[in-house]
């Protein structure tokens, strides 16, 4: 490892920022490491990030395909990332605090495993009753059901209690109420049945309802979303103090918040610029890519005009601030970040919209039954059998289970291609779309430049070139530096390189003066072609001079991600219009857009544009699915009906988007597509099977036919139809291919960063 | 006859039991990683003492 940086060196640096305190001696940093496939990965990972100084121990969890690390918080923080680069996997850090206990998960699980137990010890119990046991022993059985079932009740349905007890108190309904009407009724007659010697005790009924209620509450708090706002994201990009320069020249730290316009503040190579301004001093290259998506680095001068969140890539800077932090652009992007949040139509899910109509059914069924057989019998024992009957037939167990269950076998699908979906309501909404908003930078291209002619370049220009590259982190330094060769370094480099910011890099040696960078500096004014012939606008390039003469052209591009072709195509054909939306200049928009063979497309947009954009498409009609990756499209991505990120954007856009696929490939965005489709159409299935189950038994309970044993062969009928219904999503998966998959599918990021 | 109320404590004890025993095992985080642990049977030996060392402790 030769120690310089290098994109997975520089994510390194976050390491610090994204851990956790563990206790005085340890901090905890989490990774998302999506190569990971079978335990030779395990194996692999855990003996180099073990092996590193400082850690105390590294742990993968292959199922959720991440990686914690504890390390000595006395050390500096290791550098995790390269070296899962180095051994080939491309890593990302996990934001601290996402692995907070689920404590209404683990609540809901013990909850599930009482009921459980409680329902199979019952049921035990009520077989034997049902088989014919002669009085004594019935009654012995229903007591010692009973008994059972009692700290079941107490222990696994407050939690239906509970929130049909805060409906009530709002004057509400909601589907607890029915529920725990029905499970304490069902408890308190079969309570009654037992002192009285009855024949029918509704034991089982009651906890088997909880049980089979809770597994689809757990399935479905699963899928909801995780409290977890993208704006926060955003005040950490830049650090909390900088570098004021004073007037006598001196440099102190002050707090972001104490400057003021006017100031002098420092920003380093490597550093993000902390507030918007001018450079007063310096001279360096600017990446721009995640304030306004341009993909090429711009140099920047006294006089050019910075923006928070630009980072600094060559040399330090004097920025003399033009906005307090509160006024700068960063700032700007939190409100419009917050407004798009707020703004975004509630969505209400299926599942609510159902047990919103079914709810008041429900109740009134079971009144008028009861009503009824007051009316007719007059004996009000059997009325509220047969109210409990049609409470315990009716109950939405199977209803409960349609729609948590399929999303969760959609969520696993998901996964196992490297998209995570943030929750449920998610794949509902990428149901709707007819329309696509792609970002071009990071999102439909790589957003990392890629040598373009490299059959005609000689190999010892190259290696030449590559070894020079390596001293800098200019993004095209950093794709030469990929060709470096470590076996047989290139000669004439050994001696002294300088970085000259905004120019390029110098090398002074016995052969002469070897300058890479602009052909204006690096070439003399004789050797230089005519004005223009270098100033494609559609391409980078860089050269590659002996002494001022030229030795080189590099040309480079920002390549298209896999599979944007494919993706196109594919959401072409589901008849979804496409639409590109970049903050890029126009060249390589048009370009681009030609390639792909797209129609509408709008370059040099700001976030702001972006948004409006939306918004204008939003009150055409249309539900958008906005794909982005930069901060500058994180309210673009924040404003959509639904938002698609890749797994490199900034945290800003992930946590913004509600899906984030973590492999390179853009196939992901048709596949989810396809995917919700499917799931939809399940789910639709999953509540036709559920109405006509419940609606067949339903005469059949207000007559009063409905003996324990058909209600306890109901519910469980149709719950594991609707389960076995949202399992058919799985067919054709193949989750034996991922470890076909292991040899050839390396990470693409980490063949282009290691050294 | 008299036997069956025996049997059904019994088998009540075993139930809860098994119910004690899941609560354990969810609690010690031994849902945390399934697919992992289906690959970690077949580690060689030397790794085994070290893997519970670094097993997260909760």
């Amino acid at each position: 490892m030769s120690g310089h940086p290098t994109a997975a060196g520089l994510a390194d640096k976050g390491i610090l920022q994204a851990s956790s305190v563990v206790d005085d001696s340890l901090r905890q940093t989490d990774l998302s490491v999506p190569s990971i496939r079978c335990g030779g990965c395990i194996w692999k990972i855990e003996q180099a990030l073990n092996a590193l100084d400082g850690v105390e121990r590294a742990r993968v969890n292959l199922s959720t395909k991440r990686v914690c690390v504890l390390w000595r918080a006395d050390r500096e923080a290791p550098p995790l990332i390269r070296t899962l680069a180095d051994v080939g996997y491309a890593a990302h850090l996990e934001e601290p605090g996402n692995d907070t206990p689920d404590r209404t998960l683990s609540e809901l699980i013990r909850a599930l495993a009482v009921a459980g137990f409680a329902t199979g010890n019952i049921m035990l119990l009520s077989v034997s009753v049902w088989s014919g046991a002669d009085a004594a022993a019935r009654d012995l059985f229903h007591g010692v059901s009973a008994l059972i079932a009692l700290p079941a009740l107490v222990y696994s349905g407050r939690i239906f209690f509970r929130s049909a007890a805060r409906a009530i108190r709002h004057g509400r309904t909601n589907m607890d109420v029915p529920i725990s009407i029905g499970v304490l009724l069902a408890f308190g007659l079969s309570l009654f049945e037992t002192f009285e010697g009855g024949e029918q005790a509704y034991f089982e009924a009651s906890v088997m309802l909880l049980f089979f209620l809770l597994i689809g509450r757990t399935l479905d708090h699963l899928m909801r979303e995780k409290a977890r706002r993208a704006v926060s994201g955003l005040a950490k990009l830049v650090p909390r103090v900088v570098q004021v320069v004073r007037a006598d020249g001196h440099h102190v730290t002050r707090p972001l918040s104490s400057v003021e316009p006017g100031m002098s503040v420092l920003v380093a190579a490597g550093e993000r610029v902390p507030v918007d301004g001018r450079v007063a001093a310096g001279l360096s290259d600017v990446d721009r890519s995640l304030v306004t998506g341009e993909s090429a680095p711009q140099s920047a001068g006294v006089g050019s005009v910075v923006q928070a969140g630009m980072l600094n890539l060559t040399g330090p800077l004097t920025v003399t601030a033009t906005a307090a932090e509160a006024g700068s652009f960063l700032a700007d992007m939190v409100r419009l970040m917050e407004r798009a949040e707020a703004g975004r139509p509630v969505y209400r899910r299926v599942a609510d919209r159902a047990t919103r109509f079914y709810a008041p059914l429900v109740h009134g069924v079971a009144l008028a039954s009861f009503v009824g057989w007051m009316v007719a019998a007059g004996d009000l024992h059997q009325a509220t059998v047969v109210a409990v009957a049609v409470l315990i037939i009716t109950c939405p167990c199977a209803l409960g289970l349609a729609v948590p269950m399929v999303q969760v076998v959609a969520a696993r699908r998901l996964f196992e291609r490297g998209i995570m979906i943030k929750d449920g309501a998610v794949l509902e909404r990428l149901t709707d779309i007819d329309a696509v908003v792609f970002d071009k930078t990071g999102t439909l291209t790589m957003g990392a430049p890629v040598l373009r002619n490299r059959q005609a370049i000689a190999p010892e220009n190259l290696a030449l070139a590559a070894a020079l590259g390596a001293q800098s982190r200019h993004p095209l330094s950093r794709a030469l530096a990929a060709f470096e060769d470590k076996e047989s370094p290139a000669m004439p480099v050994s001696g002294h390189v300088t970085e000259h910011p905004g120019c390029g890099l110098e090398a002074l040696s016995d052969h002469g003066r070897f300058r890479l960078g602009r052909a204006a500096w690096a070439l003399d004014a004789a050797a230089r072609p005519t004005p223009g012939a270098f100033e494609d606008s559609d391409q980078t390039e860089t050269v590659l001079s002996k002494d001022g003469e030229l030795l080189e052209v590099f040309r480079f591009d920002d390549p298209l991600r896999p599979g944007a072709r494919e993706a196109v195509g594919a959401l072409k054909a589901r008849g979804i219009e496409i639409h590109l939306l970049s903050g890029d200049r126009a060249g390589p928009v048009r370009r681009l857009a030609g390639d792909l063979g797209l129609d509408v497309f709008e370059a040099a947009l700001r976030p702001r544009d972006k948004v409006a954009y939306l918004e204008g498409l939003a009150e055409a009609g249309h539900k958008v699915l906005m794909v982005g990756d930069g901060l500058n499209d994180a309210p673009a991505l924040a404003a959509a009906q639904v938002s698609m990120a890749p797994g490199t954007a900034a945290d800003v856009g992930r946590n913004a988007a509600g899906l984030v696929f973590l492999g390179d490939g853009l196939e992901a965005v048709p596949f989810a597509v396809a995917l919700s489709h499917r799931a939809d159409r399940l789910i639709r299935q999953n509540f036709l099977l559920a109405i006509v189950y419940n609606g067949a038994a339903l005469p059949f309970a207000v007559l009063g036919f409905v003996t324990p044993l058909v209600a306890a062969v109901a519910m469980s009928l149709s719950s594991i139809a609707v389960v076995a219904n949202a399992l058919r999503l799985n067919a054709g998966s193949g989750r034996r291919r991922r470890h076909e998959g292991t040899k050839q599918r390396r990470p693409a990021f980490a063949l282009e960063t290691t050294e | 006859m008299s036997i069956v109320p025996y049997l059904v404590i019994i088998s009540l004890c075993l139930g809860a039991v098994g119910l004690v025993v899941f609560l354990w095992s969810l609690k010690n985080g031994q849902y945390e990683d399934l697919d992992g642990a289906a690959e970690r049977v077949l580690f060689d030996d030397e790794s085994a003492p070290e893997d519970r060392r670094a097993a997260p402790r909760r």
